[in-house]
This record gives structure tokens, C-alpha cells and sequence, in this order.
């Protein structure tokens, strides 16, 4: 008895699913070959939060099913720039522009009508514990803290290794606590933003390294790209939460994430002043705040017509009630363009204009 | 005599009595270890399930709020159509604000005003008299009793999360939302119940509407595809590898790389079957067909290796005693050496495919790390998978994010736990003993 349930058990079963699946394989193609019934959108962990808050109340009024993958920015333009037709990626997202290679890429591979929709921007900030000290740093002391080389004064452009420990160190009116910096890793679109625009910029205001920029901009990207290796700054992982729970534990720790991960964690975390700015809202929207970038969504024009509703998700992202000031991606952090460049987009939207670059 | 006492003296002497303490001593030592490395591993589970039920089960309820909402018909629908298409598309947003507005009709600044309206789910609100207007538009111009979610920080207030004693500035909500939501709890206006949209809804952007259903059908639907792929192949070929096969160089090099293949890391399947299934074989992306075929490449060496090992556990008496009662070697493999060995066939195939359900890595090259906004009914629709939808969640910036998160891993674990249940029970039963 035992012996044949046990066999029945065994391979009756599974050969009755087995023949199931034959099916279910062989009707797979076919499934793709038809139109797509929903709309794809790939691309950055960073426009995924708005993306789908938008997908969510797109598919509420329209029904129509919305696929949103976080894949990063990079992942999202190669997907994108695959081809043009049914079975590739509607949208995609970034956190910065769509690079020359990628929008080659996207012409040669047949998606030549490329609309680039700007929707808003996002600060980055450096956060320490609520109880731990005020920090009020400048980029060029963010860049001496966090660079692997730096150069020890506006006059000598020779590179040392980062001798930094302390925050004092750098200068004596920074506190006299240990430098330590929790951050996103290389892979991340934070960290992206973050070299490019705090380190890059830091680096600038060194005479020399400005100088350096103009004659030789491969070597110049190295010194601000690179941060530094000896334990001081650590690559945290793509989890901004994690981040957060690390500062509320080490008060002399700085942590770097996007804005609104400290919107959300008022309580537990606050933001370092860049240059005497605060990283607050209106001073981000307003572009007070040095650290902030924009963030985009690019959509293939020549997918209107294959994918139903693909221009009434763009249109609904680019409403008034979504993206403008008070709007429902508002209220989870996006920080809106001014009022001409909304405008601008919105009208690329309707008419569907593709962009050069 | 003597005999005995020389014994005696050989085992009584100094040295043998050193001897018997340092065995005794080295027995009670191992035993210590062995009892503090599972009070270590007990310490740590608890741990692990205390931290995850502890901040997970206030997941499983939820607050709402009664409210009386006016379909007013110039705002919902101004031309008097009522067509459902145009109805589903209007400012609904409004018709909630408007009940909220009446329901406090002393708050007239415009800052708290739109303070009071965060007290409710803008979304989940707006969305709950936009269906039911879509789905029935003659309710247009009457007044309705809804029963609307908080807002995520308005539940994470009430239960507990947000400390009220903290400065204003330092807490998501204001002193005025607080006054509103006591006031509306001590009426019962706002009252806790079982967070039904957590097994029904799909994942939503919004904390307070977010569900695993579709995660769980994913899941669900992958592992079936897993499934009814692994086992077959992983047993068939354990069977011909183990009875029928030749022992020759190129078995062994078979074996060895099946061995090999249960060490690769998960990834490495996510990227081949985005290789042969998405690029060669032009498989729709996210689905749950594609995800099965590719946890299935996965368990495939767990299921064959505990195959193999369940086989060769069978005693060889059962194969010698059929063959001299003049079965043929097949028989002898079919009709007495798998069944016996089923057991141990099941308890390997359910513990791999177990496993497959906890997987992320894979699932990310073929599109399952996505936000779905329907529940799958077909292998070839886009999903999600639990494990999934647990990473993502981790990774939100809303507070409330937390506690769903966690209830997620509950539930996963719980699948986990029954599957580990039914492969001990079908064990034990399907076990024969002599």
C-alpha cells in the first residue's frame, strides 16, 4: 500500500503536471507576440518611489496594468535601448541624463523618437544622529574629508594620501570627533549624484585641481571620483533605512542618502548644513541647497501606438495633480520644477517630441 | 585472589584514576559545549522570530475612519453623463476633502486644512469612492458611509510608533492631528480593525493600501512551475545516474559538476535564464513561468543529490531479494527501490523547492523585482514573488514600511514552516520500518 501511494505520490503527479507545463511552454511565445497589455517601465531605485505612486493611481482611473522594475538608471537605459516595439521597455527612469552612448544606442537600435520628461529634482544630504552635533560643512571640506587624495593647500597641488582622522582636523572649528561616513555604493545613482556634484565640486574649489580640470579632465574625475579606502568612508548598501539605523547608533557618524529618506526620519536623523544651507524643501526647489539633482523619465515615442495608454501615463504623470507644486508626489518627496519647465515637458509629452542629444 | 587484587590495583592506581578523570572530565566538557552551542542557536532564533513578530504583528490590524461622503454630482460628474470611464476619472480627491472639511467644518485655514485631510488615506480613500461610483453610477449625487484607512502616519501614531512627547517639529504628525485623531477615536470615528487589504491587496505605493496577494500568487505560481520541472528531471536523473548509467569518465564528470552546481551562487541562474529563456527562447519578462524555469535550474542539483543519497540508503537485500524472484532490473528499481526511497525523495525535492521560495537573486535579471499593480492569473503575466516584495518594502523611506515588512517575512516564514511540516509528515508516513 505504502510502496504504490508512495509511487503514485511520486511520478503520477508529477507527469500529470508535467504534460500542463508543456502546454503553458509552448503558449508563452505566442503570449508575447501579441500586444503588449500592459505598460513596462524600467530603470532607477531612486524614480521608482514616484513612478509607482503614479502607476497606482494611473491604474485606478484607467484600469490599465502598469510593470514597474527598479533595475538603476544604467540598467534601465540598456534595457530601453534594446529596441523599439511591444516586447521592450515603454519608459524608463532615471536619476540623471540619458548619456550620449545610451541615446546612440537607442537610435541605432531603432527607438529614434526618444521623449525626455525632466519631473523633478532630489537633494542629497549628509545626516547624523539627532542627538549628535550640528554639522555645518562646506563641499570643499566634504571633499577633504571623504577624497582618498588630497592636496594640503590651495598652493600645492601634490596628492597625499588622505591624512584626515578627525573632523578638527581638517579645520579646527569642525568638531573633534572621528571622521566616519556611512554612504551608498558605487552602484547606486545616489552615489553618482554624490561624487559628482559634492566631490566634483569640492574639488573645484581648490585652485589647483580646478586648473588640473581644464588640462587634464580624465585625471581631475579620478581625484574628486575616488573616495577614500582606509575605513572612513563605508559603502553601505543600496538600503537607506539600514543607513538611518546605523546613525541612530553611532552619533558621530555621518550618513548620505536622498532626501527623503531624512523627510521621513525627522525624528531620528537631521541634515548637515551645506555652505549654511539647511536641506529643506524649498531651499532644494529653489536650488539654494548645492547638492540637489534632477531626475528623469524617457519614453519611446513610437511606443504609443503599440502599448494602450502609454501617453495617458506620461500625461498623468506630467498633471498638475501629480507633479506640481502640492501634488500628490509632493507629499512622498519629489521636489517640483519650477512652473516654465513643467510647462515645457508637459507640451514634449502631448506632442510627443523626441529629443537630441 | 591475588589475580584480583593486581587488577584492582591496576585500575585503582594513581595514574589510572588521573586517566579516568580526565576521560570523565573531557565527556562532561564536550557535553557543556554541545549544550551551549544549542542554547547559542535557540538564542538567536528567538531572537530572530522576537524581533520579526515583535514589530510585525501590529501589521495585521489597522485603523479606519467612518466618514459620510457626499458624491456631490458637480464635482464627480458636471456634465451628467454617467459614463463609468469619465466617472472613474474624476476629482475624487476632492469629494474627500469635502468630507473631511465637513466633518470639522471649524478648520478653515487652507494649512489645516490640508493637515486635516492627511488624518485620511488620500489614495486609499479617493480610490474606495472612485470603484464604487465606477462600478455603480447612479450612486452619483447620494451620500455614502465609508469606511476609509488612516493614513499611514495617523496608524503608526496609534499604535504606538510615534512618540507623542517628542518636540513637534521631530514627529510626522502635529499637535492639531493629534486633538483631531483622539477626538475621532474617542467617538469611535476612527476604530482598528483586522487589516484585511494586507492579504487581499496587491503592493501599492502607499503603506496603508500595500497587500502581498500578488507577491504570494507570484510566488505561488513560480514555485509550481519549479516544482513540476525539478522533480521529474532531478529524480529521473538521479534514478538513471545512480542504477542504469555506465561507470565511466564521463559520468563522473556529470557528477561532479552536478555537485558543483549546488554550490553556484543564485545569481549565476538569474543571468542564464535571462540568457536562454528571455533572450533566446523570447519569454515574456516578470513572469512567473520564467521564474519557475529558473528556480527549477536551481533546485535541480539539490533534488538530484538527495535523490541519489535516498537511493543508496535503500538496502540492497530489497534489489538482490527481487532479482532472485526473477525481477528484471528495472522492476527491482521501480517497484521496490524508489518507493522505498521516496521519503527521502520528497523530504530533498520539498526542502529544495523551499529554499527556491526565499530566492531574490535570480528573480532580479528576469524582471520579477517589479511593482505590479495586478494580481497575476495566468504564468505569463508579469508578478512578483514574496521574497521580492520584501526587499523592496525594506527599502521604502514611510516609517509604516517597517512593520509590513516584517509581517511579510511572518508570512513567508509560515509557507516555510508548513512545507518543512509536510515533508516530515509525508515521512513519516510514507516510511517503512522493519
Amino acid at each position: 500500500m505504502n510502496i504504490k501511494s508512495a509511487t503514485a505520490i511520486l511520478f503520477g503527479a508529477a507527469l500529470a503536471f508535467g504534460c500542463g507545463e508543456d502546454k503553458a511552454e509552448i503558449k508563452a511565445p505566442v503570449a508575447t507576440a501579441e500586444a503588449a497589455d500592459e505598460i513596462r517601465i524600467v530603470g532607477s531605485s531612486t524614480v521608482y518611489p514616484f513612478s509607482t505612486k503614479v502607476a497606482q493611481e494611473f491604474k485606478n482611473k484607467t484600469g490599465h496594468s502598469v510593470v514597474v522594475e527598479s533595475t538603476g538608471s544604467g540598467g534601465g537605459h540598456k534595457l530601453f535601448c534594446e529596441g523599439a516595439g511591444g516586447d521592450t521597455p515603454d519608459v524608463t527612469n532615471s536619476s540623471r541624463r540619458q548619456k550620449k552612448s545610451e541615446f546612440e544606442k537607442c537610435v541605432a537600435n531603432g527607438a529614434d523618437e526618444v521623449v525626455e520628461v525632466k519631473i523633478g529634482f532630489d537633494g542629497i544630504v549628509l545626516a547624523n544622529a539627532i542627538d549628535g552635533a550640528a554639522v555645518d560643512l562646506t563641499l570643499k571640506q566634504v571633499f577633504q574629508a571623504f577624497a582618498k587624495q588630497v592636496p594640503m593647500s590651495d598652493d600645492d597641488c601634490t596628492l597625499r594620501d588622505n591624512p584626515y582622522a578627525k573632523w578638527s582636523d581638517i579645520d579646527a572649528s569642525l568638531p573633534d570627533a572621528t571622521i566616519e561616513a556611512y554612504g551608498p555604493p558605487p552602484t547606486s545613482g545616489t552615489r553618482d549624484a554624490f561624487v559628482e556634484i559634492a566631490m566634483e565640486g569640492g574639488a573645484k574649489k581648490f585652485a589647483c585641481l580646478a586648473a588640473l580640470k581644464d588640462e587634464d579632465s580624465g585625471k581631475f574625475k579620478k581625484v574628486s571620483h575616488t573616495l577614500r579606502e582606509d575605513g572612513k568612508w563605508i559603502d553601505a548598501g543600496e538600503n537607506d533605512n539600514a543607513i538611518v539605523q546605523t546613525l541612530t547608533n553611532t552619533p558621530t557618524a555621518i550618513g548620505v542618502f536622498g532626501y527623503s529618506f531624512l523627510d521621513q526620519n525627522a525624528d531620528m536623523v537631521k541634515g548637515a548644513l551645506i555652505g549654511a544651507v539647511e536641506p529643506t524643501f524649498e531651499n532644494i526647489a529653489g536650488g539654494a541647497y548645492p547638492i540637489s539633482r534632477s531626475l528623469f523619465f524617457y519614453l519611446k515615442a513610437g511606443n504609443v501606438d503599440v502599448t494602450d495608454g502609454l501617453k495617458d501615463y506620461a500625461l498623468e504623470f506630467t498633471s498638475e495633480e501629480a507633479w506640481g507644486p502640492g501634488g500628490y508626489l509632493e507629499e512622498i518627496g519629489l521636489v517640483p520644477l519650477p512652473d516654465e519647465e513643467r510647462a515645457k515637458y508637459r507640451k514634449a509629452v502631448e506632442t510627443l517630441t523626441g529629443y537630441s542629444q | 585472589m591475588s589475580q584480583s587484587t593486581s587488577a584492582a590495583s591496576v585500575h585503582n592506581s594513581d595514574q589510572a584514576l588521573k586517566r579516568l578523570k580526565a576521560r570523565k572530565s573531557a565527556e562532561s566538557r564536550f557535553r557543556f559545549f554541545g549544550i551551549g552551542a544549542i542554547f547559542a542557536a535557540v538564542l538567536m532564533l528567538g531572537w530572530l522570530l522576537n524581533s520579526i513578530v515583535g514589530t510585525g504583528y501590529t501589521a495585521f490590524y489597522q485603523h479606519y475612519m467612518t466618514i459620510d461622503v457626499e458624491l456631490t454630482e458637480s464635482i464627480v460628474d458636471p456634465d451628467g453623463v454617467r459614463d463609468p470611464d469619465e466617472l472613474r476619472k474624476a476629482n475624487f480627491r476632492k469629494i474627500m476633502q469635502e468630507a473631511i472639511y465637513a466633518r470639522f467644518p471649524e478648520v478653515t485655514d487652507r494649512k489645516e486644512k490640508i493637515a486635516l485631510f492627511k488624518v485620511i488615506s488620500a489614495s486609499g480613500a479617493t480610490d474606495q469612492a472612485r470603484q464604487m461610483v465606477y462600478q455603480n453610477p447612479s450612486l452619483v449625487g447620494e451620500t455614502l458611509t465609508l469606511s476609509v484607512p488612516t493614513s499611514d502616519d495617523v496608524d503608526q501614531l496609534l499604535k504606538g510608533y510615534i512618540d507623542r512627547n517628542a518636540p513637534e517639529a521631530r514627529r510626522k504628525v502635529t499637535d492639531q492631528q493629534i486633538a483631531w485623531v483622539d477626538a475621532l477615536k474617542a467617538t469611535g470615528e476612527i476604530k482598528s480593525k483586522f487589516n484585511w487589504t494586507f492579504f487581499t491587496a496587491t503592493d501599492s505605493r502607499d503603506p496603508e493600501l500595500a497587500g502581498i496577494a500578488g507577491a504570494v500568487v507570484g510566488s505561488l505560481m513560480a514555485l509550481f512551475v519549479a516544482f513540476v520541472v525539478s522533480v521529474p528531471v532531478g529524480v529521473g536523473a538521479a534514478v538513471y545516474l545512480e542504477e542504469f548509467a555506465p561507470q565511466n569518465r564521463f559520468t563522473d564528470f556529470v557528477e561532479i559538476n552536478i555537485n558543483n552546481l549546488a554550490a553556484v551562487p543564485s545569481i549565476v541562474f538569474g543571468l542564464l535564464g535571462l540568457a536562454v529563456f528571455l533572450n533566446f527562447f523570447g519569454m515574456p519578462r516578470s513572469a512567473p513561468l520564467v521564474g519557475g524555469l529558473v528556480l527549477a535550474l536551481m533546485t535541480l542539483p539539490t533534488i538530484i543529490i538527495a535523490t541519489r543519497s535516498a537511493l543508496r540508503a535503500v538496502s540492497p537485500s530489497i534489489v538482490d531479494g527481487a532479482l532472485s524472484l526473477g525481477a528484471s532490473h528495472t522492476q527491482a528499481v521501480f517497484h521496490h527501490k524508489v518507493p522505498l526511497a521516496a521519503p527521502g525523495i520528497l523530504t530533498g525535492s520539498i526542502i529544495g523547492i523551499a529554499q527556491a521560495l526565499g530566492e531574490t537573486a535570480p528573480l532580479l535579471m528576469i524582471g520579477m523585482v517589479a511593482f505590479v499593480t495586478e494580481i497575476p492569473s495566468t504564468l505569463t503575466e508579469p508578478a512578483s514573488a514574496l521574497p521580492v516584495q520584501i526587499f523592496l518594502w525594506s527599502d521604502s523611506a514611510e516609517r509604516a514600511w517597517a512593520e509590513r515588512t516584517s509581517a511579510a517575512i511572518i508570512v513567508l516564514l509560515t509557507v516555510l514552516i508548513t512545507m518543512n511540516a509536510v515533508a516530515i509528515f509525508l515521512r513519516n508516513k510514507l516510511e517503512r520500518r522493519w
